[in-house]
């Protein structure tokens, strides 16, 4: 609909018969191997590679390495453009559940009913047809972090996609990644008579539900079953917190906020990823001795006044000095614009103290760690998915196209406006 | 599903010191020397040299033929960029307010009498390279009230904000929108027609007003009574007051022009989502535009179709083009970086950096003293590590008016140009983000 515009030249060589649309998630075994040449290959495994070529067959990385040396099927597709980089990562929106519209029928990101919900999958919301997902991976996002939004105590899961396929099931790489906690001004209900109407009392009903959930899985392993609980969803969800497997991850931005997400870790020995955390870098000896990492908020999102009047362009970057592993995000938008793009986010914390690696390995292999999901995406290397975004020139630039995003093989889109 | 405003609105009210300005208005010439100079009104000058004296520019040129006084301050510039100081059209910066919910048009309403010029946004203003600010009421009526063209000098009051007319009278303009953002319960409008209607029939009293004025002729016994909304009107129907006219939609934007040409009053078109749907309308009209350059389309239906590629389709039709902040909705400290987001869309790197400067002041009827680096105009300039529209580049000074009012280099100015504790004290809720149109998406 807004694709009125001639769009930038795209660098490809034979690449029109590959442009299909991004349903079919199933790699075609018949399809022929992709080569994808740059004039730089930041593969985010390694240095860059100068005229390097990234190699992909039946949608996985088979080689990557200089344009020299890696032998290239005479029967391969090509493209080429003068930057290559793995396929980016988005490390938290609600983008898909959240849609660009903003009327009821495209906002399913936050349910206010009850202040602790961790039972709602994001599965259930995603649709990977809004037009808000192809507007991020347009600028070379393949892989998203997103789910429900912040805005109650515990609002749901998260999950992780491609930003390629027909269903949420086929989208899907991590089902479930993370639950949402939100602390601070954010996990107040409007209703000023309903709880959690206070930080302390937000911290208590928090740590309520996890001692709950003790209990749960003490009398789950009961020797006689009629003593053993019903089935909960809301506690088996925990459970998984208790025991390791499901990471928190907590939307704070004020210190005293993160230290009370810090003390709840250490008081249950669970995982938590920080989210947004404005205020990090008042407190950042703390995170890291608590070994957590941080999935810093838009590099440019607006501040000003309430929880993010001290936010600052440089938080992602005193956190990397200090040692914290960091991601960034597009973050949530209520309004105008719907959506922000990591890629522009990377590009100011770039300009702010971080350098064009470190940038890029926040929404691309730091993420993926971050996110659990380095075994498939984030750098470019042989048995990784054969996730590609192409540019025209430094990814950063204001001025630079992303020309050309390709998703387990396949070519999905180019910049659109 | 409920939706947050998207800003609190509860603020420390701490007191800041006063805004740390460069020396007093100089009698001393000061000649910057050795940058890149892009004036904007002609071409690019390599090793140039700007002189400014007494608060106007003196002299720009190349280093050869450009004489430096020999008292001047000398402030040595090579490798730097030097631009005119950044003309923001639509900004809501300093906490302002315009009309309240009692009514749709209220044209006696001033946002000079609700600003703050210590509020912090201001200072990030400077840090943005910014010099000069139309700050407008919010877009929640068809006519929220009074802008005003502020000057971004050191200041203790509003008063040191003025920009003024021959007769000392502080110049801005008229805030008016249609839409959905000015929609809701009576006696508000309800739909697009009801919007045009009461507009149209508010603009027919103020001719009728003008009318018995021009009847009653110098008989006082005669002349209706003062009415400050007539007042406010008949500056817009006269000519003296540009419209400054929130639109988004292609047929919105058009309705604007028929009311425009209905009553001939000046109008400069804002945000102006769908402009490329009716560029050639635009251009023959030689409707001004003043867009919005965001990194999504939606949040709200009518701005479904935003593009990137809009002011570059606006370029190429010959329709005026500048580009705006709405700060709040983007940073006033990344204004550099809406221009370089429109050359992506396809927009010329020459034009984009006019959007910023020289449109700009050309939309609020300024550009005899503002917008570019001519001898006779202010001395409003931006000294910047290198190309303006690299994302790296840093803004290192803001002038206005021959005095310093951001230097990058002292850690105070800085702490505004980057965030941190304590970079936002003062900083207030802007008109826009506290109406309807920003809690219930409409």
């Amino acid at each position: 609909m807004i694709i009125a515009a001639p769009r930038p030249t795209v660098l490809v060589i034979a690449a029109a018969t590959l442009l299909a649309a991004a349903t079919a998630r199933a790699v075609d075994p018949a399809a022929p191997p992709l080569a994808v040449f740059g004039d730089t290959v930041y593969t985010m495994a390694g240095p860059p590679i100068e005229r390097g070529v990234v190699l992909i067959d039946r949608g996985r990385i088979t080689h990557v390495g200089s344009a020299l040396d890696v032998p290239i099927p005479p029967d391969a597709a090509r493209l080429r453009a003068a930057v290559v980089t793995p396929g980016l990562l988005d490390a938290h929106t609600a983008v898909g559940l959240t849609g660009f519209l903003n009327q009821e029928q495209d906002q399913d990101q936050l349910d206010t009913g009850e202040p602790i919900q961790p039972e709602l999958r994001a599965i259930d919301s995603y649709n990977p047809r809004e037009r808000l997902v192809a507007w991020l991976r347009g600028f070379g996002f393949t892989t998203l972090h997103t789910g429900h939004a912040p805005g109650a105590l515990v609002s749901g899961q998260t999950m992780v996609v491609k930003t390629a396929g027909g269903s949420a099931d086929e989208a899907a790489i991590l089902p479930v990644a993370m639950v949402a906690v939100t602390l601070g001004d954010d996990a107040r209900p409007d209703d000023e008579k309903k709880s959690p109407g206070t930080r302390s009392k937000a911290v208590a009903m928090l740590r309520g539900e996890l001692v709950k959930t003790q209990d749960y899985l003490r009398k789950r392993d009961l020797a006689d079953p009629e003593k053993r609980p019903d089935r909960d969803l809301r506690r088996e969800v925990f459970a998984d917190v208790l025991r390791g497997a499901l990471p928190l991850l907590v939307t704070v931005n004020r210190a005293t906020d993160i230290d009370a997400a810090l003390r709840i870790a250490a008081e249950f020995r669970i995982r938590i990823v920080l989210d947004s955390a404005a205020e990090a870098y008042l407190v950042a000896d703390r995170i890291k001795a608590a070994g957590v990492p941080v999935i810093v908020h838009p590099t440019m999102r607006r501040g000003g006044m309430g929880e993010t009047e001290n936010i600052s362009f440089e938080t992602a970057a005193t956190l990397r000095a200090k040692g914290i592993p960091i991601a960034l995000q597009s973050g949530y938008e209520g309004y105008v614009p719907k959506t922000r793009v990591a890629l522009f986010e990377a590009a100011i914390a770039a300009a702010n103290g971080l350098t064009t690696e470190q940038a890029l390995a926040a929404i691309t292999v730091d993420a993926a760690t971050i996110l659990g999901v380095a075994d498939r995406v984030g750098a470019l290397k042989p048995g990784l998915d054969g996730d590609v975004a192409l540019f025209d020139g430094d990814p950063f630039e204001y001025t630079t196209h992303c020309v050309g995003v390709v998703v387990d093989g396949t070519v999905v889109s180019n910049e659109r406006w | 599903m409920r939706r947050r405003p998207i800003l609190a609105i509860a603020i420390p009210l701490l007191v800041s010191a006063l805004v740390a300005g460069g020396a007093a208005a100089q009698d001393r010439a000061v000649a910057f020397i050795g940058a890149e100079v892009l004036p904007i009104s002609g071409p690019a000058i390599s090793g140039g040299v700007v002189v400014v004296k007494g608060g106007t520019i003196a002299a720009v040129g190349p280093a050869a033929t450009t004489p430096v006084p020999p008292d001047a301050e000398r402030i040595d510039c090579a490798g730097k960029v030097i631009l005119p100081g950044l003309v923001d059209t639509h900004s809501h910066v300093g906490g302002g307010a315009g009309g309240d919910a009692s009514g749709p048009i209220q044209p006696d309403v001033r946002i000079v009498d609700s600003i703050n010029v210590r509020d912090a946004g201001f200072r990030k203003a400077r840090a943005g390279g910014l010099t000069t600010l139309n700050i407008m009421p919010g877009s929640g009526h068809l006519l929220s009230g009074q802008t005003i063209y502020a000057k971004l000098r050191p200041a203790a009051t509003i008063d040191d904000f003025f920009i003024r007319d021959a007769d000392g009278r502080p110049l801005g303009g008229m805030k008016m929108a249609n839409g959905t953002n000015s929609q809701r319960d009576p006696p508000f409008p309800g739909t697009r027609s009801k919007s045009a209607a009461l507009v149209r029939q508010k603009f027919l009293k103020a001719v009728d007003y003008r009318r018995k004025l021009a009847e009653a002729g110098d008989d006082a016994t005669k002349r209706p009574d003062r009415d400050l909304e007539m007042e406010g009107l008949l500056d817009v129907l006269d000519g003296r007051v540009i419209v400054h006219h929130h639109a988004h939609r292609a047929d919105d934007l058009l309705t604007v022009l028929r009311l425009r040409d209905e009553f001939g009053f000046k109008v400069v078109l804002h945000h102006a989502s769908e402009a490329w749907k009716v560029a050639d309308r635009l251009a023959a009209a030689q409707a001004p535009c003043s867009v919005i350059v965001v990194d999504s389309p939606g949040g709200k239906i009518e701005a479904m179709d935003l593009s990137l590629a809009t002011s570059g389709i606006l370029e190429k039709a010959g329709v005026p083009c500048a580009i705006h902040t709405d700060d709040p909705v983007t940073d006033s400290r990344l204004f550099l970086r809406t221009a370089g987001l429109a050359v992506r869309g396809g927009m010329s790197r020459e034009k984009a950096l006019e959007a910023l400067t020289l449109a700009g002041a050309r939309m609020l009827g300024l550009e005899g003293r503002i917008g570019s680096l001519d001898v006779g105009k202010d001395a409003d300039l931006v000294v910047l590590s290198g190309d303006p529209l690299a994302v790296r580049t840093k803004v290192l000074e803001t002038w206005v008016e021959g005095r310093k009012v951001f230097d990058r280099a002292d850690p105070d100015d800085r702490l505004f140009a980057v965030g941190g504790f304590g970079a936002s004290r003062d900083q207030k809720a802007q008109a826009c983000c506290t109406d309807d149109s920003f809690t219930e998406a409409k």
